[in-house]
Formats: C-alpha cells, structure tokens, sequence
C-alpha cells in the first residue's frame, strides 16, 4: 500500500507533464480538427470531417506528400548507403581511426538552425563556395535554391550531410555488436573482405539497418528547419514538405482547425511506420 | 587488407570523405576570421589570407548574440537539470518498485513516444499562450521536462543494478527513497551523463518550438538568432559566420568530451528500438 503511494509520487511529476503537454494535447487537436477557428485560435463552429477535407481538395495532402515522399527517396537510401560505407571503412583498428570516426559522427552535434545559414551560403548562387568549386572544373553553376527542379535536391544534399552523424553512429555500434569470433572463422574459411561483409556483416546488421530506414524516414517527415531558413516552401512549393505546410495553416495563416487535421494525418502516417518497426522488432528477437 | 597499398588507399579514401565532411564547418570557422574584404572577395577564398578575430566582437554589436547565448544555456540547462530529476524517479519507479497499474502506465509511457511532436504543437502553443507563457522561460522549458526516451534509457540502467545492494540496504534500514538518493543516483553516472548530454544537446539545438514561443530579441534562443543574422541587410557574411562558429562551438566542445556517452545513449536507443 505504502509502495503504491511512493511509487505514484515518484512517477508523478512525468504523468503531470505528460497528462498537460501530451495527452491532453492529442484530444484537443483532434477536437480542433474538427472545429474552424478565428484567427485567434477561438473555437469558431463544429465542421465535422470538412477540415479533412478542405486538406484532401486542395492539394495541400496531396503536394505535401508529394514532396515529402521524394525527399524521403532522395535523403534515406543515400544517407544510409554513405553511413554504412564509412562505418565498414572506418571498422578496424588502423592508426588514426578515431580521428575518421570523430570527423564522420560530427554533424550529430550540429543543429539544423546553423547548419542551414552555412549551407545556405555554400548554396549562394553567384558567391557560393560550391558554384566557385564547380566552376573550377569546368561546371556551369547551378541553380541550388532558387529554382523548383534544384530546391528540393540543395535540401537533401544538406540533410544527408546532417544525418550523417546519427546513421555512422547507430551503424559504427551496430557493427561492433558483432562478434569477432565469427570473423575469424570467416577468415580461416578463406573468405575476402567484400563477401565477408556482404554474407556476414549485412545479414548481421540487418535489424540496425531497419532501425536506422524507420528512423532516417520518421525524421524526413518531420523535417522543418531546413525547409523553413533554406526556401520557406518554395520555389513553387517544391520544397513544401508536410510539417512546412502544417506550420503555414496554423501560424502563418492561423486556420488551427486544417492545421491540426493536417498534423493528426501526419501521427497516422508516423503510426503506421512505427507499427511496422514493431513488428520487425519482434522478428528481430526471434531471430537471435 | 593487409598490404601497404590497399592501406594507403583506404586512408586516401577515407581522408577525401573526411574532408568533405568537414568542410561546411571548416568553411564556418575559416569565414568567421576574414576580414570584410577578404570574405566578400570574388574568387572567393578557401583559405582566409589574413586573421581577423574582430569579428567576434562586432558580431556582439550588431545582433544580441550574448543574450541569445545565454537564454539557450538556460534553456537547455533548465531542461536537462528537469529531465534528469523526472525521468530518473520514474525510471526508479519503474524498475525497483512494485505498484498497482504498472504494466498500464508503462505501456501509456511507450506510447507516448510514438505521437510525433508535431500534433501536439498546435494545442501546447495554444496553451502556453492562453497562460502568458509567450516569451517567457516557463513556455520555453516546461513543456519539455518529462522524457519518455530518458525514462527507458534509466530504467534499463537501473535494472542491471545487483539485487543484493537492495537487499542489503533493507536490512540496514534503508527505504526507497533513501535508496534512490544514495545508492542508485551516485552508481548511474554515466547513464546520467548520457542523458544530460543528450537532452542539453537536443534543447540547444531545438528550432521549431523556441522560433514559435518567443517574439522578442531577447528571448530568442541562438538557433533562431542565427537565422536572424542574415537578414539583417547591412551584415557582412563574414559577421554571419562568426556568430554561427559562436553558435556551433559549445555543441563541437561537447562532442569532443562527450563522444562516448552520446555514442552509448543512441546506441542504447537503437537496441530498444
């Protein structure tokens, strides 16, 4: 009896925190969702299912999905491929490894809000570092952020950079979870590098690749920062993601109610990824 | 691998990419200390030709980089400090106790960090904002003290602490909360420090919320301030990246010190999955 109170006074000041800032939020968005707002973000009138609507008709769902799926396919597989390959590379005890492994885990640290002003300059079209090298072997400059078939491509190639961090990390410890043992039989079997990395390291680390793809996916549906000091959405939406455009409805255009309809689809679609992660979590435990 | 040739281009290898890696920041801290003329040269130079450490000090002038610096380590300093106490009482609770609608609370715990912050954002602000809370240090930081994510790195770390010292703290009359503040918070240090540094790290670096919750100059969090900085017209790029090398500069320190602890705390979240 006297544990039950202790333990609930331990927990609680994370269920107070949790109950006002996560719980209740979830019901009043979909309360909002439901309701259209004065620009004040006063309850106006109850609208049923139009907010959803309002989303799904105007291209908003649509557009935002759009550009949001692209940046997904632009930012995972390569993020993760550049990852991987240095984590391999970097996988051994030569001299100077930590030095490689200190300089590939460094963008964990920096923010999007600083990493964009840099690259923001790097991409500037005419004094641009990155124009000037280009034109230093003979490339016209290219057009990063201001025109709609670059923007979105400057913004992965700007995210890959800032994941990389966080994808060498997770793959660098995956790869030492892996017992050396097995390499050395590997070895006595006469089996080079490359095939032992393909038949041993990459069945091995399966389970931290899946976790690194849902993660690295989860991220890019949520990126904001970038898109919001690089090219606020544009040049004509091309680089509208989905939180971009949740955050015009609600704080630029102050329509809470298609902002939170907005946002409850986005939990749908983060809900199903995590639920497929869940899934192969407990594949993963059977399988060791 | 072994031969000194497939040595040698491993190195070149890894030294090319290293570079590439490397260069946003190097671009960052080499702008910071050019001089107005050297910064807006065409060519533009890789290599500052001549050092020039005013920059930091006029970049004082122009933007309120100081108090922008200041307001984040309060910040983000609040919030670790919070994150800690909360996430460590729960995670105790959690791993050494036992309490009717355990199993539920916790299950509403591993839910909670499945709902992207995104939803909840619209109605916190809301709520911060019909508090007064816009512009103040309680909108910034409250929101944020209870971790889901801490919680389940401290539990695990608690957990593998022996039975025995329980036992043996029983005896010698020891109750929970006693336990708590003398055994198991002085024996989890690095599990601790892990935590700190990754909650320090993700509130310095936090966007969204702060460039919401505050208006004025002064509450601005750097992140927000550095975005600022090049808009202001006049401003020389070479202000821009002294400022952003201020701004960078804690968080490179941190790595640098805490590299390892920051390494076992995501790896410990990748294993939970």
């Amino acid at each position: 009896m006297r544990e039950n109170m202790l333990a609930y006074g331990f927990l609680a000041p994370s269920l107070l925190l949790f109950a006002v800032f996560l719980f209740y939020p979830m019901f009043k968005s979909v309360y909002l969702s439901l309701h259209s707002t004065d620009p004040t973000g006063q309850i106006a009138a109850y609208v049923g299912l139009d907010n959803f609507k309002a989303v799904f008709q105007s291209g908003l769902f649509l557009q935002g999905m759009k550009v949001t799926l692209l940046f997904v396919l632009f930012t995972v597989p390569t993020g993760m491929l550049a990852a991987l390959i240095l984590a391999a590379l970097t996988h051994n005890r030569f001299k100077g490894m930590r030095i490689f492994q200190f300089v590939f885990s460094l963008p964990v640290v920096l923010s999007v809000g600083s990493s964009a002003v840099i690259w923001k300059f790097l991409f500037h079209p005419t004094l641009g570092m990155l124009n000037y090298l280009l034109g230093k072997v003979g490339i016209d400059p290219i057009p990063w952020l201001t025109s709609p078939d670059w923007a979105l491509i400057s913004i992965s190639i700007m995210t890959i950079w800032m994941n990389l961090g966080f994808n060498y990390i997770i793959l660098s410890s995956g790869l030492q979870g892996i017992p050396d043992e097995i390499y050395e039989s590997a070895k006595i079997d006469g089996a080079g590098p490359l095939l032992t990395f393909r038949k041993i390291s990459m069945p091995l680390l399966s389970p931290t690749l899946f976790f690194v793809t849902v993660v690295s996916i989860i991220g890019a549906f949520q990126s904001f920062g970038q898109i919001n000091i690089l090219t606020r959405g544009g040049p004509m939406d091309s680089t509208n993601v989905f939180v971009y455009s949740i955050y015009q409805e609600a704080f630029v255009n102050f329509r809470f109610g298609t902002g939170s309809a907005q946002a409850l689809i986005l939990f749908a679609v983060i809900m199903l990824l995590t639920l497929i992660q869940f899934k192969w979590v407990e594949r993963k435990v059977h399988y060791q | 691998m072994k031969t000194p040739w497939t040595k040698t281009l491993l190195y070149a290898l890894l030294t090319i990419c290293a570079a590439l890696v490397l260069y946003p920041v190097l671009y960052t801290f080499f702008m910071a200390v050019m001089t107005p003329e050297d910064a807006s040269a065409y060519p533009p130079h890789i290599i500052p030709q001549s050092i020039d450490l005013s920059n930091f000090t006029e970049v004082f002038d122009i933007v309120p980089i100081g108090s922008f610096i200041g307001n984040t380590f309060l910040v983000a300093g609040l919030t670790m400090l919070g994150q800690l106490v909360t996430a460590s009482m729960a995670a105790y609770a959690f791993a050494k106790m036992e309490f009717k609608g355990k199993n539920v609370i916790f299950s509403m715990f591993v839910a909670t960090m499945m709902i992207p912050w995104e939803v909840t954002m619209i109605p916190n602000y809301l709520t911060v904002r019909s508090w007064g809370w816009l512009d103040t240090y309680q909108g910034l930081t409250i929101p944020f003290l209870a971790t889901a994510f801490g919680t389940f790195l401290l539990r695990q770390f608690f957990m593998q602490l022996p039975k025995e010292l329980f036992e043996a703290a029983k005896i010698d009359g020891c109750g929970h909360i006693r336990y708590f503040v003398s055994h198991v918070l002085p024996l989890s240090r690095p599990a601790l420090g892990t935590l700190a540094i990754y909650s320090f790290l993700s509130m310095y670096n936090s966007y969204l919320w702060p460039l919401l919750v505050t208006n004025t100059p002064e509450m601005r969090t750097v992140q927000i301030g550095i975005s600022m900085l090049e808009f202001q017209e006049s401003t020389a790029w070479n202000l821009v990246f002294a400022g952003t090398a201020l701004v960078i500069l804690p968080s490179l320190l941190l790595l640098v010190f805490g590299l390892k602890q920051l390494v076992r705390g995501m790896a410990a979240g990748a294993l939970k999955g």
